[in-house]
């Protein structure tokens, strides 16, 4: 089943490491810049990686259009994000340096990342904060004016940079305002409201897109030079996470099924510290900051189905039970493993809340230590936030947390240039299957989205023009008219079903099984029984969905289903990659592979490689593989016990 | 008791289907059943605006929602009466969505005629039902201004906010050009000040609540977030000016000096970076 590839050429350059991005920089070949602006550019997503690619690209001349399925480019889901962006500056002192962020972020991933792409990413860390400062990004500041750093998400070194709790949004807003600079100087044309729908191939190289316009319901083809895909992750795969309710996985599935491998689909990170769900309505997963765990402890009732408030709980029946199990790391353990063991007790009945779906993160000793006040200053807007959410107040009452899904480190396969098995696509940012590995370090994510779209890109893309003779295709050339009638085929097939449901009941139960199967812990039956599984709801889905005819403008029932059937296919390819991985590393984590003491087995024999999937036209997909070497460190296996 | 169970059912089980569909729906039972006995739920009805296109004639809708649980948002209650409507073979309301934490800036219609609805440094994601006592009746209706065309029910099209802001709402740098992130000294509060005016999200709350329909408090915000560091002084006064007349030139009306904006800003956003914006227009050259 596995076969390493010849089409998977990873193009990283022979050498040192070190020295790998200057090379390619260099041996790249440039255009000059009145050709640039006859040369088209499309740009999928409008978040970090798609609004920074677009404006860097447009400054140095070329004709770029920009897609985004929202109002406005400022909505994109990188708005959302919390905690902060690393980078290798060493501003605090403490020893960091370019070689410590690449090695941590290897190390990070378990050793499932290309060596030259995470150094490739720490070189880069210091000019993005260089760009976003210069941009007017506000980061938190010194009294002496000097920038502020963190260190997080258990980082020996404070080299996270940071806006309040806002980072996301105020690194969004800098590329966003550098993109709307160049929709005033005629540059970027920014289309709104569209939703991809399909990718354009000719010869085996993409010439462009088929969307569709929400307000207006026309299908349009546009055509380019190249495609850049900025579509973010696909955590909506199990209906709750963390990510806005839009976020979709419909590009990077459709070009997938185009002829673009598909890398690492089960690599999905888990965060440990979420507002649970309670009832079935709920429509999302609220993050809490993994600060939290800083102060607040984490603990169960010792008894089973104890239905006693928190308060009347006496200590001596309370069990702490990753201080238990890590007393060395105790409640500052790696995301994965505490999610794990909050998953595994409440599987036992142990859980509390609402379906016995949550622990306690308890904050009375970290008050009765250090007062309230401080605590309040410490954690503000979160308390504030929790309350909101849960009607109860956290500095009385112990929080409820529970997992939930909330980054996908797997996606469409690139080289080291970003581009995908079809020549001319370009994947940036979480859509691709990046330089995380098997689980992505925190405050990286912002980090990876603008390496790769301002610096990245910019360089890959322009060595891919030059040696191309360029010329868009004709919007009714045949490749065009193919991929339209494909995408108004799959919209009439999708009206005519007579059913009686709403899309949300079906993405509700994908969810449910997409978490059960292929969440914080797999198991080899289960993933197979779930692939059945998955089959039948599919066919339910496709027969009994209802989609309402539309009488207005915006049609927000087909705009979903047609998600949700993109949905069902990467799930599927979901449960083979994760039955196919017989080990467990990073997030994905097999309990046929652990040790005794419950920590996850890597096998580096069998698995040190990148799994690509290509999808096959009426037959089962085809799990290729790009065999991972290093050369700077060598794989360990980690133990937090 | 049915609503708590409402995404099952209606999807009957069948006989043979594949065991884990079942497995599936003998989970969530008990699930929701337990979920159920500890829940408090309200009854509200909903007059909401209708309107199936920006040419097409409005009017208000009546629906009543019964027994909903307390722990739902308000856009949680919106989707439970979409599928309803959707499985009567009706038209499901429209509104604009996505983050559901209040930082994205996408929802947004008035509650009772307050925009953002009543809880103060909240959008209408944020709202949950605990919030309003049994019996309530809630009007809602989309933001209203003549830069803001109604697309459909409740959502709006606010592309003129965009086009303020490349008017001039940024600093002018290309991607490679920038000094060394240190080399440029920010007291402490100083950047506290501009990342307080930076945190709009753009939602369009302040125009719908001004009886001018003004975009003062949005433009205001991004000027002084700008304006306030030292990366935003050359282009300070061309800004100001560009966005001011970019804000005119969509149909926004000029400050009405009723501060509704900052009552109603999502993110408590200071209507004095309004009279700052003012004397902006002052400064010398």
């Amino acid at each position: 089943m596995s076969i390493p590839s010849p089409r998977l050429d990873p193009q990283v350059p022979a050498g040192p490491v070190a020295s790998a991005w200057q090379r390619c920089r260099e041996s790249l070949p440039l255009i000059s810049p009145s050709r640039k602006q006859r040369l088209r550019i499309l740009v999928v997503g409008s978040g970090l990686a798609g609004a920074s690619a677009a404006a860097s690209l447009a400054e140095q001349g070329y004709r770029v259009r920009v897609l985004t399925y929202h109002d406005s480019p400022r909505r994109a889901h990188s708005v959302a994000a919390q905690g902060g962006i690393n980078a290798a500056r060493n501003y605090a002192n403490d020893g960091d340096s370019v070689e410590r962020l690449f090695r941590d972020t290897l190390k990070g991933g378990d050793f499932r990342a290309r060596e030259a792409g995470c150094h490739r990413l720490a070189e880069i860390s210091g000019a993005i904060i260089d760009q976003c400062v210069a941009q007017g990004v506000p980061f938190a500041r010194e009294y002496g004016g000097t920038l502020a750093n963190r260190s997080f998400g258990g980082a020996l070194v404070s080299r996270t940079f940071y806006a309040r709790g806002q980072t996301g949004q105020q690194l969004l807003y800098g590329a966003y305002q550098a993109m709307l600079r160049q929709v005033a100087a005629g540059r970027v044309e920014l289309l709104h409201r569209r939703d991809m729908l399909d990718l354009i191939v000719h010869d085996g190289v993409a010439r462009g897109v088929v969307c569709r316009h929400q307000a207006s319901g026309e299908l349009e083809v546009l055509t380019a030079d190249a495609v850049l895909l900025a579509t973010g992750g696909y955590s909506n795969v199990y209906y709750l996470s963390t990510n806005a309710l839009k976020s979709n996985a419909t590009a990077i599935w459709r070009a997938h099924l185009r002829g673009a491998c598909f890398a690492n689909p089960c690599y999905t990170q888990i965060h440990p510290t979420c507002i649970p769900s309670g009832d079935a309505h709920q429509s999302k997963l609220t993050l809490m900051s993994e600060s939290l765990r800083n102060d607040g402890r984490i603990w169960l009732p010792m008894r089973k189905g104890d239905a006693r408030p928190p308060a009347a709980i006496p200590q001596e029946e309370r069990d702490y039970f990753l201080e238990r199990q890590y007393p060395t790391y105790g409640n500052l353990v790696p995301r994965d493993l505490a999610s794990r063991r909050a998953r595994e007790l409440c599987l036992q009945g142990r859980g509390v809340g609402p379906g016995g779906r949550s622990v306690y993160l308890d904050l009375a000793d970290a008050i009765a230590r250090d007062g309230e006040a401080a605590i309040e200053a410490r954690y503000g807007n979160l308390l504030e936030m929790y309350e909101r959410i849960s009607g109860d107040d956290p500095r009385t009452t112990p929080m409820r947390i529970y997992p939930a899904p909330h980054y996908t480190m797997g996606g469409l396969w690139v080289d080291y240039h970003l581009m995908s098995t079809v020549p001319g696509l370009f994947v940036l940012g979480e859509a691709n299957f990046s330089e995380h590995g098997a689980n992505r370090l925190g405050a990286s994510a912002l980090m990876q989205g603008l390496a790769d779209g301002y610096f990245i890109a910019p360089a890959t893309v322009t060595g891919w023009l030059a040696e191309r003779p360029g010329g868009e295709l004709a919007s009714d050339h045949p490749a065009c008219r193919e991929a339209l009638t494909a995408v108004q085929a799959r919209i009439t097939a999708l009206r005519s079903t007579r059913g009686s449901q709403p899309v949300d009941v079906f993405h509700r139960l994908l969810g449910h099984l997409m978490i059960e199967a292929c969440g914080i812990s797999r198991r080899g039956d289960h993933l197979r029984a779930a692939l059945t599984d998955l089959e039948t709801l599919r066919l339910r889905f496709l027969e009994e969905v209802r989609i309402p005819e539309p009488v207005s403008v915006l049609d927000g029932e087909l705009e979903k289903a047609l998600r949700l059937e993109d949905f069902f296919g990467l799930a599927d390819l979901m449960l083979r990659d994760a039955l196919e991985r017989e080990e467990s590393c990073g997030a994905h984590f097999r309990e046929e592979h652990q040790t005794a003491s419950g920590e996850a087995r890597r096998d580096d024999d069998r698995f040190a490689h990148i799994a690509a999937w290509e999808h096959r036209p009426g037959g089962t997909p085809l799990r290729h593989t790009e065999p991972l070497a290093f050369q700077s460190i060598r794989p360990s296996q980690r133990n937090y016990r | 008791m049915k609503q708590n169970e409402a995404p099952l059912a209606g999807l009957p089980r069948r006989a043979g289907q594949g065991s884990g569909i079942a497995r599936i729906l003998d989970d969530l039972g008990p699930f929701r059943r337990r979920a159920a006995l500890t829940m408090s739920t309200v009854s509200l009805t909903l007059r909401i605006w209708r309107q199936a296109g920006p040419s097409a004639s409005g009017g208000f809708e009546t629906h009543a929602l019964e027994a909903v649980p307390t722990d739902l948002s308000l856009l949680e209650a919106l989707d439970l009466l979409n599928e309803r409507l959707i499985a009567a073979g009706e038209r499901p309301v429209g509104f604009e969505h996505d983050c559901r934490e209040g930082i994205c800036g996408s929802c947004g219609f008035l509650v009772n005629g307050q925009a953002q609805g009543p809880q103060r440094a909240t959008s209408v994601c944020q709202l949950y039902l605990r919030q309003f006592r049994d019996g309530d009746v809630l009007t809602l209706e989309p933001f209203r201004a003549r830069a803001f065309t109604v697309l459909e029910d409740l959502a709006v099209d606010r592309a003129a906010l965009d086009r303020i802001i490349a008017a001039g709402g940024y600093c002018s740098v290309n991607t490679g050009s920038a000094p060394e992130a240190n080399a440029l000294l920010i007291g402490r509060d100083q950047a506290a000040r501009a990342f307080d005016a930076a945190t709009c999200i753009g939602c369009g709350a302040c125009v719908a609540s001004c009886r001018n329909a003004s975009a003062s408090l949005f433009v205001a915000a991004k000027l002084a977030h700008l304006g306030q560091l030292p990366q935003g002084q050359p282009e300070r006064r061309q800004r100001a000016r560009a966005m001011q007349a970019q804000m005119r030139a969509e149909g926004f009306g000029s400050c009405s000096s009723n501060l509704e904006c900052e009552a109603v800003c999502p993110k408590q956003i200071s209507a004095d970076w309004i009279s700052w914006m003012h004397r902006e227009s002052w400064r010398p050259v």
